[in-house]
């Protein structure tokens, strides 16, 4: 690992304007992505800005929403019982991510900031048409989520929160790498009050994606049946050692018949 | 350079480190604790796990400055002062929990706070996942498993 200097702000404010001075300077939130990047040499910041000083920590159900700090951990989400009230596939998804010592420090604005193509939350943002929340403005998930790594996010722009409506209903299904764990893929499906909304993570060359095809299908019919016939075409999907694009593309038609079947 | 303050089984250490310095360096080589062992350089293996807070952490994938005032518990310091073992060193021994040892400290700090966690019981699909991060390539798990099951009673005190 490369050295770098570190800061821990006792403020938003400060912590933005430590990020915004320096271009080279990084956020740090659980450290459960970035760490291992910086042990790989991967990355070279100027500074570190460890932003559990903050207090952006906390999960509020209030006017039909979640809306989830975000510093909040993995096994905070996992374990809250307004969460499971109110969207119990986002908080069996918090479940599921990585292992116990993983959810015990990783957390949500770190994993939708960071956008790695298989991880979970994006999943879910995308299909709960979720609002992330900047120290500066509120991004619709449909505009945040700009390709594999990529987000609408500025230099030195933190995530405060994540607003998640909560749907009629919703469940989250994935299919592990046996190895690393990560969804090879993943399909969050959610009725909202906006209609069906189906969003894919693991398969996507672009990272977490939504499945127009399958929500027409599913617009009057929210069930595993009424995507039976709906193709996934592998031209976009990912294809290595693990799953070829073709086996992607099948799977993503299974998977998210499981996750129609789970939401019921 | 930076110092760290931290509590480490009961003794306070201050500590000079680099910015970079992971807390497992500093159990290992700063304390000379090297119960905790590392096994992989991408934070999947679970040999590092030690408590923060009374909490399991990968102590490969925290920096000493985030565990800056923390309270940290390794693997030394579970046994008591006459050397009787904690209920889940006394299972792990009992059921042959281990083979060549190198992922046991990490189980076993894991497997501590999974059962502190579930005082009203586990079942063994509990036990199986909670043991998602920590890797072992000798016993195939099934023995650290049973070591576990028979810890809990003993550790929530109903045996
Ligand atoms: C062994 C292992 C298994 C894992 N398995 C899974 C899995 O199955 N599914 C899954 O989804 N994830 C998995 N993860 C990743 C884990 O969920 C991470 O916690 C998460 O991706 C990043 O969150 P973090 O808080 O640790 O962020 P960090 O690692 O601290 O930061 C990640 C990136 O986000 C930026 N960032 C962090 N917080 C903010 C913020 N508030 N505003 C702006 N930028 C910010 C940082 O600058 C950095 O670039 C796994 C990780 C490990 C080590
Ligand atoms: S050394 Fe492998 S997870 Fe920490
Ligand atoms: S006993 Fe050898 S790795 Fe687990």
């Amino acid at each position: 690992m490369y050295d770098f200097a570190y800061q821990k702000p006792a403020s938003l404010a400060d912590a933005v304007k430590a990020l915004g001075a320096d271009g080279e300077a990084k956020a740090l939130a659980g450290g459960m992505t970035y760490i291992p990047v910086l042990k790989q040499r991967l990355a070279k910041p100027s500074t570190i800005v460890d932003l559990s000083g903050l207090g952006l920590t906390g999960i509020k159900v209030e006017g039909g929403k979640v809306t989830i700090g975000a510093m909040t951990k993995h096994c905070v989400v996992a374990a809250s019982a307004e969460v499971k009230a109110a969207i119990p596939a986002l908080a069996a998804l918090a479940g599921g991510i990585g292992d116990e010592a993983v959810r015990h420090r990783g957390t949500i604005g770190g994993s939708i900031a960071n956008n790695d193509p298989a991880a979970d939350y994006p999943s879910a943002a995308l299909a709960l048409g979720a609002t992330i929340v900047t120290d500066r403005r509120s991004i619709a998930a449909d505009d945040f989520f700009t390709g594999m790594f990529g987000t609408a996010l500025e230099q030195g722009e933190i995530i405060t929160a994540v607003e998640f409506p909560v749907p009629t209903k919703a469940a989250y299904e994935k299919f592990r790498n046996p190895a690393s764990r990560y969804a090879i893929v993943g399909v969050f499906v959610a009725q909202t009050s906006g209609g069906p909304r189906v969003a894919v993570t693991g398969a996507g060359q672009g990272g977490v994606f939504r499945h127009s095809a399958m929500e027409a299908a599913l617009a009057g019919n929210f069930s595993a049946a009424a995507i039976k016939g709906v193709k996934t075409s592998p031209d976009d999907l990912n294809g290595d050692i693990h799953a070829s694009s073709e086996y992607r593309a099948h799977l993503v038609g299974v998977i998210a018949g499981r996750a129609l079947a789970k939401a019921g | 350079m930076p110092q760290v303050t931290l509590t480490v089984n009961g003794k306070q250490h201050t500590v000079e480190v680099e910015n970079r310095t992971l807390l497992v360096e500093v159990l290992r080589e700063k304390l000379a604790l090297t119960g905790t062992h590392v096994g992989c350089d991408t934070s999947q293996c679970g040999a590092c796990v030690v408590h923060v807070d009374g909490i399991s952490a990968k102590s490969c994938t925290m920096l000493a400055v985030q565990a800056n005032g923390t309270s940290v518990t390794t693997i030394e310091g579970l046994a008591a002062a006459d050397g009787t073992l904690h209920p889940m060193q006394e299972m792990f021994r009992e059921h042959h929990a281990l083979q060549c040892g190198f992922c046991t400290p990490g189980m076993v700090m894991s497997a501590i706070d999974l059962v502190n966690a579930h005082p009203a019981g586990l079942t063994e699909q509990e036990i199986r996942e909670g043991l998602e991060g920590n890797l072992c390539r000798c016993t195939g798990y099934h023995n650290i498993v049973k070591a576990i099951a028979a810890a809990h009673p003993l550790m929530h005190a109903k045996a």
